[in-house]
């Protein structure tokens, strides 16, 4: 293989647009993924059986389904169901839309596990002495309860994330040029450097992830 | 929503392979559990290899475990395959590629994604086997060279069967995921479950039906593999442990 | 999926409905008032969505700057300016949707996009769930193959690996003979053309079938293009349609117009002589392809019947 590193400086502006839809991804799916999840935790941990029992069953569905099954039923099935919903122009590009909504209501599923472990970690002390201030249930998990779990938790989310961020690459059966898809299946294909690209894609996402978790580490040692 | 249902297409002809369309849906998912269950063997063999080797005193083979684990734990799946499937072949003596070009087409697919799959997979047990030996109390290291037994004899007969029941509840998940993962080999064509959604969805065009049906064939896999699990769980068991017999 | 089409049209002609009443009072041009289906979504958006491909050389697929170009795409860009006339809306908007074989059929079904000029066979059984524009080109299915295999016919390829691309006719095709002859092949189904050509460069099959234009297209963006050959008898003849949302009278007839204008102006066949008789992108090299008797005939009587 002798390969000729203009076929990346040429495209590099096609690539950053890729990789800024890869990291559009993945952000929007931590965020609302967390919240999400958040919700789903505390529903779970609720007194009323049919809010637990909803909560679990969204979980453990979403957790049975492959996330490549998962991103074809938001294209191909949902996509008319989300443009009412968000009324959204007509001019957005349904399968970013798609991609952002499937994946952040699948790593909802993930994260809401994540936070119930952290939740469930917190001494019951920490609610009672809450209530005995005169807080709602509510408001002792909110302002007690959650922000703790969410520190434990922070370098599991953090990880989680990381997996997510790598995850995106499923965007591939939406023929969204995320950083992988643009680098192999556009560039690559159209110059004649297919396997090329493929390592170039595995390099740049080793480098990418393992700096950011050799940065949770960090963190999760200076937090201990 | 309104949804004309129906639900006879599987039991129509599909267009070629002299079987229905509920035909090709048995061929994918006894394509996913086969893949899954060969990849889960390389899994756990090479995992457990690598697990093992991470927890040993000698410092280079501790790191070369880990840089197996670096390896594919930050490069996505399906980077994985498409190197294995479009790659490898390009850079092994050619003789090589011509025995793996000679094979039927889709079983070169099959191996392909199953080693990939497999050593993916195999980075996470690597995981959960050094964290479960690493749990164990020292005192049980130390009674084994206290009885004079030798490093090999130390893990094989105390510290290893101790280990592997500690890791048999992280291992149902990741058997989980490796189901759901296996999926991911329908991008480099395999013929597996989730790419026969696509097919009936190309060739019979019942979407609905054929993606419901799928995605039942998911959670059935999901549910057994979780039942069985618990099942190897509970067998292997210590007696007098908590929750033991 | 029929009935999710029609509930959208549904909602379309209530929409379509506010809108007559808002037009009734400007009194507006008479042609607006009538717009149904596709030209009326188009309209009330403000939007084109056209579906292409992205390896379908030389029909549609991205040159050098990702713009998406080709035979096919100038038929396109033709219906889009002709809707832009229609609407009287020259600024409207476009949107482009890659599409593959598998997906383009559900993706147009759901109104994701609303028309695609590709490499898509007009046939009977697709017909049941879209309609197609009159045809823009004609070819025969044959096998793409290495000049020194020595591999002339399908006879040839008996217990042979061959390629194809999934989701074509080709495939179906391909898989019928197989099991008609007891040929023994075993046949790869890669997603996309490219793909497809690359499995045959790397010498995971010994023959590619598809489309001859297609052939000759992969064939133009090897690294060597003169060892390969396009061989056999075809299988089958194709024709290449636009493909339409099913049932919408109107937006046909306009496609159907431009195309038709297109052929018997000289502008398909400018169109023609670009991309297949002058060098291409991405690599800058000329496919010389001549033009078939069928194609000849077709630009004489433009029509969209079905070769199957």
């Amino acid at each position: 293989m002798n390969f000729d590193w203009h076929v990346i400086t040429n495209n590099l502006p096609f690539i950053l647009q890729s990789l800024k839809i890869s990291l559009q991804i993945t952000v929007t799916a931590i965020i609302f993924g967390i919240i999400w999840g958040t919700i789903l935790a505390v529903m779970r941990l609720s007194s009323v059986k049919a809010v637990r029992w909803i909560a679990k069953a969204y979980v453990n569905t979403f957790r049975s389904i492959p996330l490549v099954m998962v991103l074809l039923w938001f294209y191909l099935l949902v996509p008319q169901l989300l443009k009412t919903l968000f009324d959204l122009p007509s001019s957005t590009d349904i399968r970013l839309i798609s991609a952002m909504v499937a994946f952040a209501l699948f790593e909802a599923a993930y994260y809401s596990e994540i936070m119930r472990a952290g939740i469930q970690s917190i001494s019951k002390g920490q609610l009672s002495a809450a209530l005995a201030l005169g807080m709602t249930r509510m408001q002792g998990l909110r302002l007690v309860v959650i922000p703790q779990a969410f520190r434990i938790m922070a370098p599991l989310l953090l990880t989680q994330g990381i997996v997510l961020f790598q995850d995106t690459t499923l965007v591939y059966v939406l023929n969204l040029a995320d950083f992988f898809y643009q680098s192999v299946e556009i560039i690559g294909n159209n110059n004649g450097v297919y396997n090329e690209m493929i390592l170039f894609a595995a390099v740049v996402y080793f480098v990418i992830c393992f700096a950011a978790s050799s940065l949770v580490n960090y963190v999760k040692n200076r937090m201990a | 929503m309104h949804i004309q249902w129906n639900w006879g297409i599987f039991f129509e002809q599909a267009p070629f392979g002299d079987t229905t369309y509920l035909g090709w849906l048995w061929l994918g998912f006894q394509m996913t559990v086969l893949l899954s269950i060969c990849a889960g063997i390389i899994a756990f063999v090479v995992g457990s290899f690598f697990g093992i080797l991470r927890t040993l005193p000698n410092r280079f083979l501790a790191r070369l475990g880990a840089g197996y684990v670096q390896l594919f734990r930050n490069i996505p799946l399906i980077i994985h395959l498409f190197i294995w499937i479009y790659v490898v072949p390009d850079l092994v003596p050619e003789s090589m590629r011509d025995w793996l070009f000679s094979l039927d087409p889709s079983i070169f697919i099959f191996m392909m994604s199953t080693i990939g799959l497999g050593l993916f997979t195999g980075a996470r047990v690597c995981e959960q086997v050094r964290t479960a030996i690493q749990s164990l109390p020292s005192g049980q290291k130390n009674a084994g060279t206290a009885l004079g037994f030798t490093l090999r004899q130390t893990y094989l007969y105390i510290l290893l069967p101790n280990a592997y029941r500690r890791v048999l509840p992280p291992l149902t998940s990741e058997a989980l995921n490796m189901f759901k993962n296996s999926a991911v080999a329908s991008t480099v064509g395999l013929v597996e479950l989730s790419k026969q959604a696509n097919q009936l969805l190309d060739h019979a065009g019942a979407a609905y039906e054929s993606f419901i049906a799928v995605t039942i064939g998911y959670v059935i896999i999901n549910i057994v593999v979780m039942k069985g699990m618990h099942y190897i769980e509970k067998v292997t068991r210590l007696p007098g442990a908590l929750g033991g017999k | 999926m029929k009935q999710l089409k029609t509930k959208y049209l549904n909602k379309n002609l209530a929409k379509l409905a506010l809108l007559l009443s808002a037009l009734g009072m400007m009194s507006s041009t008479v042609a607006a008032a009538e717009l149904t289906g596709t030209l009326a979504k188009i309209k009330q958006d403000g939007v084109i969505v056209v579906g292409h491909r992205e390896s379908s050389i030389p029909f549609s697929y991205y040159d050098n700057q990702q713009n998406v170009v080709g035979y096919s795409q100038d038929y396109a860009n033709l219906i889009v300016d002709a809707v832009k006339k229609e609407l009287n809306l020259p600024n409207l908007k476009v949107k482009y949707l890659p599409v593959t074989s598998q997906n383009r059929i559900p993706l147009l079904q759901n109104g994701t996009y609303d028309f695609e000029c590709g490499s898509t066979t007009n046939n009977a059984a697709r017909q049941n769930q879209v309609d197609f524009s009159d045809t823009i080109f004609i070819v025969g299915t044959r096998f793409l193959v290495k000049n020194s295999s020595g591999i002339k016919d399908i006879d040839d390829l008996k217990g042979k690996n061959v390629v194809v691309t999934a989701g074509t006719t080709s495939e179906v095709r391909l898989n019928q003979i197989n099991d008609e002859k007891n040929l023994g092949i075993r046949i790869i189904t890669p997603k996309d053309h490219g793909d497809a050509f690359r499995t045959l460069e790397s010498g995971r099959a010994s023959a590619f079938l598809m489309d001859d234009a297609l052939l000759a297209g992969e064939r133009s963006r090897a690294r060597n293009s003169d060892q390969w050959v396009i061989v056999g008898t075809p299988l089958s003849y194709e024709a290449y349609g636009c493909m339409l949302r099913k049932d919408d009278a109107q937006f046909k007839t306009l496609v159907d117009n431009t195309i038709v204008q297109a052929q018997t102006s000289g502008a398909a066949e400018t169109s023609f002589n670009r991309w297949f008789k002058q060098p291409i992108p991405p690599r800058g090299l000329n496919m010389n392809f001549d033009m078939s008797s069928e194609m000849k005939a077709l630009f004489a009587a433009p029509n969209d019947k079905a070769l199957d």
